[in-house]
């Protein structure tokens, strides 16, 4: 039984990995789970600097998923570097990193330095919607994300994945910018824009007042997205959006993704990545597949 | 110390108040290692309700390999946790957190509210280390465990409608009787415990503060609940600490909240 996946030349020994900013580094995670039973890990987004975040509160629970506003608190590239990079490398795991910026010479900066490290691939975040500046900006305008997948591809010494807002009117158009930009991959979907209020106290349940929606809530717009998707580019795709068992990453592999990841299931279960990796064996052993690769795309 | 993820099996629960619960546990994994101040999250069953509930460890007890939680139903998760029963079984993980750091000084412990159950396990912990204990504890009107204090120390107390103790708040309490201490220890509401730091960086006494934020990993990662800090993060270098890593427990210098 093959799990491999091999996404913009990088193989992965199957194909999850975690999403990014819930699993931070991997080095909490790693006293509850083997990160070497993960296709591979995906970090929290680093941008040059370290960034302070949004005030608190920065989460807020919603009937199931939940709502975050944190900000991209992060510790810059240069403690990045020192300290994480080389506690990924412990592990026989793919490692992604998470780029975020304000600029297209933010994120520019960040991948050059990104350039000579130990890492397999780079995510590109032009779709947080909780970051004034950068962020979904980017994400939500196809001439403005053609433009800084064009740089940071120009700079880019691993293969580059551009992750989508699905804040869009048409994500396929966005889709097929980033892969006319020479985007290798594509992650989708980033967080649903939403918001809470806590009628008690009369007030947004998060701080920033609106946050992005993810969990079990979102999974159905994100296997629709990464469906439509599938079939208007020719690059892989890395689905996610509300995935919390195997049989969730087998309705988006069958949708058209290469990958999936599991993002907000971490915090109800800190082992959901790796049981969703053995879910999907299990669905494999179940149904007779030789290699998950030809599940891919199977609902036309 | 590893922290664990488990399934643990109640032992016995019952409401000791107005929307207050006390619930036994066995998770012996936990219990052999945690110390006061420290919490766990439980878990729900419903897959509506994602993010654990960070409960703080009311009374722990390593060699029986049992846990006391005593929390307020605030919503359908700990109200689906105060429906179980003696044998039924709920996920939890822990000992999170870094807990009470405790010191050989004379001592002032103050609870307010759902902040009084860490109180306990460090009131016993620090009795049988021979240390001077005080007890200050506030309630709104209910009172609750209120009288689970006494074998460890001098308890005081302090109600906003004036049926318990002095009419006001804990800090009406300390000045009205004329406590003194060396250290103390709080866990409260919010302006409770601004009220203590305030205090205590007045009459230069140390002061250790549990703190609480929504969170949601409850191991550092997903960095939603943090305070601003004094000193600069390990995690990030923002001065931004983590509450559920870096704390829940924070010298009053440390924290800015």
């Amino acid at each position: 039984m093959n799990t491999a996946v091999t996404i913009a030349g990088v193989t992965w020994k199957n194909p999850v990995t975690v999403a990014s900013g819930t699993f931070g580094s991997g080095a909490e995670y790693s006293e509850l789970v083997d990160l070497n039973q993960l296709g591979a890990v995906t970090t929290k987004g680093v941008a040059n600097i370290p960034w302070q975040g949004n005030p608190t509160p920065r989460i807020a629970e919603t009937y199931g998923g939940m709502i975050n506003a944190v900000g991209l608190q992060n510790p810059g590239i240069d403690l990045f570097t020192q300290r994480d990079i080389p506690f990924l490398k412990q592990y026989d795991t793919r490692i992604i990193v998470n780029v975020c910026g304000k600029s297209v010479t933010d994120y520019v900066e960040v991948v050059e330095r990104l350039g000579d490290e130990p890492v397999d691939m780079l995510e590109i975040n032009v779709s947080c919607p909780n970051v004034k500046e950068g962020g979904i900006a980017f994400g939500q305008d196809p001439k403005a994300l053609f433009e800084i997948t064009k740089e940071v591809k120009a700079v880019a010494k691993q293969p580059i994945i551009m992750k989508l807002s699905p804040n869009v009117t048409d994500i396929t158009e966005m889709a097929k910018a980033a892969e006319a930009a020479g985007a290798d991959a594509l992650s989708l979907i980033n967080t649903l824009t939403g918001m809470k209020i806590d009628i008690h106290k009369r007030t947004f349940a998060v701080a920033n007042k609106t946050g992005g929606l993810s969990g079990p809530a979102i999974k159905p717009v994100a296997v629709r997205m990464v469906y439509q998707v599938a079939h208007a580019v020719q690059i892989p795709i890395i689905g996610m959006g509300g995935i919390a068992t195997g049989e969730d990453a087998i309705e988006f592999i069958m949708a058209g993704a290469t990958a999936v990841s599991v993002g907000t299931a971490n915090f109800h279960d800190p082992m959901a990545s790796v049981k969703v990796a053995q879910g999907i064996e299990e669905y494999m052993k179940r149904y007779g597949v030789e290699d998950i690769n030809e599940l891919r795309g199977c609902v036309e | 110390m590893a922290t664990t993820k488990m399934t643990a099996t109640v032992i016995h629960q019952e409401p000791i108040g107005t929307g207050i619960f006390s619930m036994q546990l066995q998770a012996a994994e936990i219990a052999k290692q945690a110390k006061p101040g420290q919490f766990v999250n439980l878990y729900s069953k419903d897959g509506s309700r994602l993010l654990p509930r960070p409960i703080s460890l009311c009374e722990i007890n390593g060699e029986a390999g049992t846990l006391r939680l005593v929390y307020r139903t605030v919503g359908k998760g700990t109200e689906e946790f105060a429906r179980l029963h003696a044998g039924d079984k709920i996920d939890i993980m822990g000992p999170l957190g870094n807990g009470f750091t405790m010191q050989e000084e004379k001592a002032i412990l103050i609870g307010g509210g759902i902040g009084i159950p860490p109180m306990l396990q460090l009131a016993k912990e620090l009795s049988q280390q021979s240390v001077e204990v005080q007890v200050v504890l506030g309630y709104r009107d209910e009172t609750f465990l209120d009288e689970e204090f006494a074998p460890y120390g001098t308890v005081y107390f302090a109600s906003e409608d004036g049926n318990h103790g002095v009419k006001g708040t804990v800090m009406d309490a300390i000045r009205e009787y004329g406590i003194t201490g060396n250290v103390i220890y709080a866990c409260g509401p919010t302006p409770m415990l601004r009220a203590i730091q305030a205090y205590a960086l007045e009459n230069g006494i140390v002061a250790q503060l549990s703190l609480e934020e929504k969170m949601a990993c409850g191991i550092g990662a997903c960095l939603a609940c943090v305070c601003k800090s004094k000193e600069k993060d390990h995690h990030t270098n923002v001065n931004n600490k983590r509450i559920c890593k870096d704390g829940p427990v924070f010298f009053a210098e440390e924290v800015e909240f």
